[in-house]
């Protein structure tokens, strides 16, 4: 196993080049719009409700499946709702579920993976052991099945979809840690007397960090992602509650009157993806993580 | 090797043996009553006690999984309390589907991106290299679901060059027609993996390029092609058969998104489906199926490995 996860998906990237320094200005902007753009979906969802959008889930029967206009920048969908609003309140979602879940699948799998690296023995062993059979399961189907039986409520998605991220979490945080835990600093601290609390959130810890940021950006992408996969499927948040991937879905019934439909949530969705794996891919460069360890 | 074959297969057995359990626990633990869903939420106690009886869901869970997987052991899934098929049918018709949608998918992906790294990989930073490059970056933040919804719009409703939804012909039927209509979801899942291959083989093949023993092949006159296909590439190999291993297990999974936004009745219809009319032993089979065939794919990726390079079973 350990030989196949060198091969991470998302080895190379676009920083991946030896870069002449012109370019890597080049890349720094591009990075700093990604972050005011990731900020800027952040506030719109936030305050949402105070900027004179229209309703997101009633809308104006008078007026269904129009093209953009300036009372609507967007078009409205096939209920007259406006489709810019429903796209910046359909942000909401994502943002609780994508971050909400990687928040807890770096609380549970990054505290577990800290823990066995730096204890090893029985507790790395069986805890281990567990990731691999739950990493030996589809991911998508087992998340499918649990939120299918569960029920799809925005919190019960974010917290299935979070344990179901936990072990490969687990697997990445372990990774990184088992690098830096039998370092002289770490022996250090314990001939110093430290308590193992200590090493593990004053020494480890900031060391493990980088990697855990980066990963947390690309995990986040990753759950958007799989949010809109079960919106297709009719398990994500139900209607009529907008999120980018219920808008897409939604829109398939009236591509050919009305394609706008389509196209805005997706760019949305699009555009706030590639901004968090920018940053995550920059950040993960330049903390030079050693992928070939995991 | 030997002994490094028989532990890996101990553990195999071991993974399966638990990924059972948890898909076992998982469907019984999850609320839903099949009572309710096959008598109707109006039918008396005692016709949903008999019926329970019947079905062998008033026993303990422990014996009914060992009762489960002792059938499983012999073949039988059971079968469909709704639809009353076996649900070894079920998947003997739906997974071929699958199959063909992976292997097309393959074919096509590998086709494109090796071809594409290699030329991308001889002048890095050059100017089709930073096309691709930056192209496969924002690809990766296209999920398979947006391209099928685009894809229709474009080649199905205003070109007509592909079939639209619910157009599935099956293979046996009308082995042109059923090509027609599996070309576009096949191509929507290719893009995927061409950006996994791509990136990953551009990158390999970099890294190899800068190595001695290519300094060695070019001094001694040998061309250019020459050198990358029989030196270069096949160290990437290794990493190539990696994750491809990963990600076809990855697309019994992403191809159920597709299959049921074009109601191709592959298994993630299938399991949709079952999943809806709460359907225990159907949804407990097609999931144990796909987890099986995703851990033993993994298994004989590995194994592949220590063929190519034995260095790894002596670890």
């Amino acid at each position: 196993m350990s030989s196949t996860t060198d091969a991470a998906p998302t080895s190379e990237s676009l920083a991946g080049t030896p870069a002449a320094p012109k370019e890597k200005s080049a890349l720094g902007k591009i990075f700093w719009i990604s972050i005011i753009w990731i900020g800027l979906v952040f506030l719109l969802a936030i305050v949402a409700s105070w900027i004179g959008l229209d309703d997101p889930n009633n809308g104006n029967f008078a007026l269904i499946n129009s093209s953009p206009s300036w009372s609507h920048p967007f078009g409205t969908d096939d209920l007259g709702r406006d489709i810019l609003s429903r796209v910046i309140y359909g942000a909401r979602v994502s943002l609780i579920v994508g971050f909400g879940a990687m928040a807890i699948g770096m609380g549970l799998g990054g505290t577990l993976g800290m823990i066995a690296a730096y204890r090893r023995g029985a507790v790395d062993t069986l805890v281990s052991a567990a990731s691999y059979v739950m990493l030996a399961f589809p991911a998508l189907v087992a998340v499918i099945a649990i939120v299918a039986f569960w029920g799809h409520d925005i919190w019960k998605i974010t917290i299935i979809v979070g344990i179901a991220s936990t072990p490969l979490v687990y697997r990445v945080v372990r990774a990184a840690t088992l690098s830096y835990a039998t370092r002289e600093f770490v022996t250090a601290a314990k001939a110093q007397g430290a308590t193992d609390t200590r090493i593990l959130t004053r020494e480890l810890l900031p060391n493990v960090l980088p990697t855990i940021i980066s990963y947390f950006l690309i995990g986040v992408a990753t759950v958007i992602i799989l949010e809109g996969a079960l919106a297709f499927l009719g398990l994500s948040v139900p209607a009529p509650t907008a999120s980018w991937g219920n808008m897409i879905n939604e829109s398939r019934t009236y591509l050919s009157d009305n394609p706008w439909l389509a196209l805005f949530p997706s760019m949305a969705m699009f555009l706030f993806l590639i901004a968090l794996n920018l940053v995550g891919d920059v950040l993960r460069q330049s903390f030079d993580v050693q992928e070939s360890k995991l | 090797m030997a002994k490094f074959l028989l532990k890996r297969l101990l553990a195999l057995v071991g993974i399966l043996f638990l990924v059972s359990l948890g898909i076992f626990m998982l469907v019984h633990l999850l609320p839903g009553d099949p009572t309710t869903t096959i008598l109707g939420p109006n039918d008396t106690a005692h016709n949903r006690a008999v019926l329970m009886q019947q079905l062998g869901l008033n026993k303990p869970i422990w014996t009914q999984y060992f009762l489960w997987l002792g059938n499983v052991l012999h073949g039988n899934l059971g079968q469909s309390f709704i639809t009353h098929q076996t649900v070894t049918s079920t998947l003997a018709n739906a997974f071929p589907i699958d199959l063909e949608l992976i292997v097309i998918s393959q074919i096509v992906a590998l086709g494109v991106a090796i071809p594409l790294a290699i030329a991308s990989a001889k002048k890095p930073n050059g100017l089709l290299d930073r096309v691709s490059t930056t192209t496969s970056f924002a690809m990766l933040a296209l999920p398979p679901f947006i391209i099928i919804v685009f894809a229709v719009l474009i080649f199905s409703i205003h070109f007509h060059v592909f079939p639209g939804p619910g157009s599935y012909v099956p293979f046996t039927q009308n082995p042109i027609s059923n090509l027609h209509t599996m070309i576009l979801p096949s191509l929507v899942l290719a893009i995927g993996s061409v950006v996994i291959y791509f990136r990953l083989l551009r990158g390999d093949l970099i890294t190899t390029l800068q190595e001695e023993f290519i300094v060695m092949a070019r001094s001694k006159g040998l061309s250019n092609r020459y050198i990358m296909w029989r030196h270069a590439l096949r160290p990437s190999s290794l990493s190539l058969l990696a994750a491809a291993g990963l990600n076809i297990g990855g697309l019994v999974a992403g191809a159920f998104v597709v299959e049921f936004l074009l109601a191709i009745p592959g298994l993630g219809y299938a399991l949709v489906n079952s999943i809806q009319q709460v359907d225990y032993l159907a949804v407990q089979g097609i999931t144990l199926f796909v987890a099986v065939v995703v851990v033993v794919l993994n298994f004989i990726i590995d194994f592949l490995f220590t063929i190519v390079d034995p260095r790894i079973a002596r670890e």
